[in-house]
């Protein structure tokens, strides 16, 4: 009985503190308050967040997350999340911010905010040096392989020339493999993926020539939270000048950051 | 349940059923009437012991019954070029099927061969027969005729085993599957009615050899 009447009154209170957590959202003073940030991170999706030898999340997002914390003077508590939950996890207040790789589209603009753009997730036409590929035009008459369902071969199939020959492999090793032999004259990849692939042999060099789609990642915050927002963006521009997004990027992408981003 | 099926979104691809349906019959009959030619050559050579072809079918034939079919692809497609020769998905998919059927038929038609009355040869000597005469008139039509349904079933499993020629980006039945697949979202409808595309094929194709073996060894068999 004495129990029972325990849970309700806990039950009751975690209510009206989640209530009164929904009535004030400003994660902004929240965080300030507290001195801890808690961001959802991804943690089997490398280079943005996977877990290294020491069983320590690591990637661009890490850094990109430690990095905020840091400019908002709090401790930060990083949460792994799965690509499905992580907006979840934002919409229900579990978290104060999404740094996972995260894309916009137009079905996610109705659910959250995004800051400014702080990661290129570029996908491009790979091909031989000499190859004069710098427009969809340009691939008329020519063999792309690409592998088959991803996003990026719904953007070329949409952009290609009615005579471009689009192989569609199985899957991303397939792809590259065919490139790799010579059984395609062009590849599309994302530019991480070309970027370690030529990091790991020498057989054919992948050299961009165009690209494809170009969809960067941002931060994710919850709807209207405008204080938290500009605050996000101020320290995303501040660390696109003083040179911290390019060390990031020279560090696990292995290219400097676009200046256009 | 709350899924509802449709199956109009697949059949707004019909054009790429039907060209891959094409395909795997292509595929599959091209490979079959080379693949038999192969095995009719090596069944000769192995059993009437012509040196040194009996020593190269039978490494052929244990090499290709004992790895599986997709290995033998990916290495004529991706393997080949590292050693200069380069085959498109097509030529890379069509050899693939010939060397695999041709090892299967060649043990096949070696058995019927092996089954011909020592008699019948040796009335055929009697006649003054060159062993080439024996063999195209008195050994092969009823060796053929004997194991013929064991060949239909063979070129029934090759047609359904170049599925996988997909792997390579060939764009047959699979390919085709796969491709709807992943721009529609309807894996059960789409594998559903490509299943039946291949049940009702290798019907069809089993019934035509059948009908087609009847035509051609008919009076030799009872």
């Amino acid at each position: 009985m004495q129990k029972r009447q325990f849970l309700k009154t806990l039950l009751s209170a975690t209510l009206i503190a989640s209530g009164l957590g929904l009535a004030h959202a400003d994660t902004l003073s929240n965080v300030e308050k507290s001195g801890v940030i808690r961001i959802a991170v991804p943690q089997d999706f490398p280079p943005f967040g996977s877990l290294g030898s020491d069983l320590k999340l690591q990637g661009y997002d890490i850094d990109m997350a430690n990095l905020i914390a840091h400019e908002l003077k709090a401790k930060v508590e990083l949460i792994p999340v799965t690509s499905t939950n992580r907006i979840p996890y934002l919409t229900t207040g579990k978290v104060d911010l999404v740094i996972s790789s995260l894309g916009k589209n137009a079905e996610r603009e109705k659910v959250i905010d995004f800051s400014a753009p702080y990661v290129p997730f570029v996908k491009s036409v790979f091909g031989p040096e000499e190859a004069k590929i710098s427009k969809p035009a340009d691939l008329a008459g020519k063999v792309v392989g690409v592998t088959r369902g991803s996003t990026e071969d719904l953007a070329l199939t949409k952009l290609a020339p009615a005579d471009t020959v689009i192989k569609r492999f199985e899957d991303n090793n397939a792809t590259i493999s065919s490139y790799l032999t010579g059984q395609v004259q062009l590849v599309t990849l994302g530019n991480i993926v070309a970027n370690s692939v030529n990091a790991m042999t020498k057989l054919r060099r992948l050299s961009p020539k165009m690209t494809v789609e170009d969809t960067p990642c941002y931060v994710g915050l919850a709807k209207g939270e405008t204080a938290m927002l500009a605050k996000v963006n101020d320290i995303i521009s501040k660390a696109k000048k003083d040179g911290r997004l390019n060390q990031f990027s020279l560090r696990w992408l292995q290219v400097p950051l676009p200046a256009g981003l | 349940m709350s899924y509802h099926f449709d199956f109009a979104a697949v059949f707004d691809y019909d054009s790429a059923l039907l060209a891959g349906t094409a395909h795997t019959l292509l595929l599959t009959a091209v490979g079959a009437v080379a693949g038999l030619g192969i095995g009719i050559l090596g069944a000769g050579c192995r059993a009437w012991k012509i040196r040194p072809f009996d020593r190269f079918f039978a490494v052929y034939v244990e090499l290709i019954r004992n790895t599986p079919f997709l290995i033998q692809l990916f290495f004529v497609y991706f393997g080949l070029p590292s050693l200069g020769v380069r085959l498109d998905e097509w030529q890379a998919a069509i050899l693939a099927v010939i060397i695999n059927l041709g090892a299967y038929t060649t043990e096949i038609i070696r058995a019927g061969i092996e089954a011909t009355p020592r008699g019948q040869i040796e009335a055929a000597q009697s006649l003054a027969m060159t062993r080439a005469q024996i063999f195209r008139h008195v050994v092969l039509p009823p060796a053929l005729a004997k194991v013929w349904p064991a060949i239909c079933s063979q070129v029934v499993i090759v047609m359904l085993g170049t599925s996988v020629c997909s792997q390579i980006a060939a764009e047959e039945l699979t390919f085709a599957a796969n491709f709807i697949q992943s721009r529609n979202f309807r894996a059960f409808e789409t594998y559903l009615i490509v299943t039946a595309i291949y049940f009702a094929l290798a019907v069809i194709v089993r019934q035509m050899l059948i009908v087609s073996g009847r035509y051609a060894f008919g009076r030799r068999t009872r």
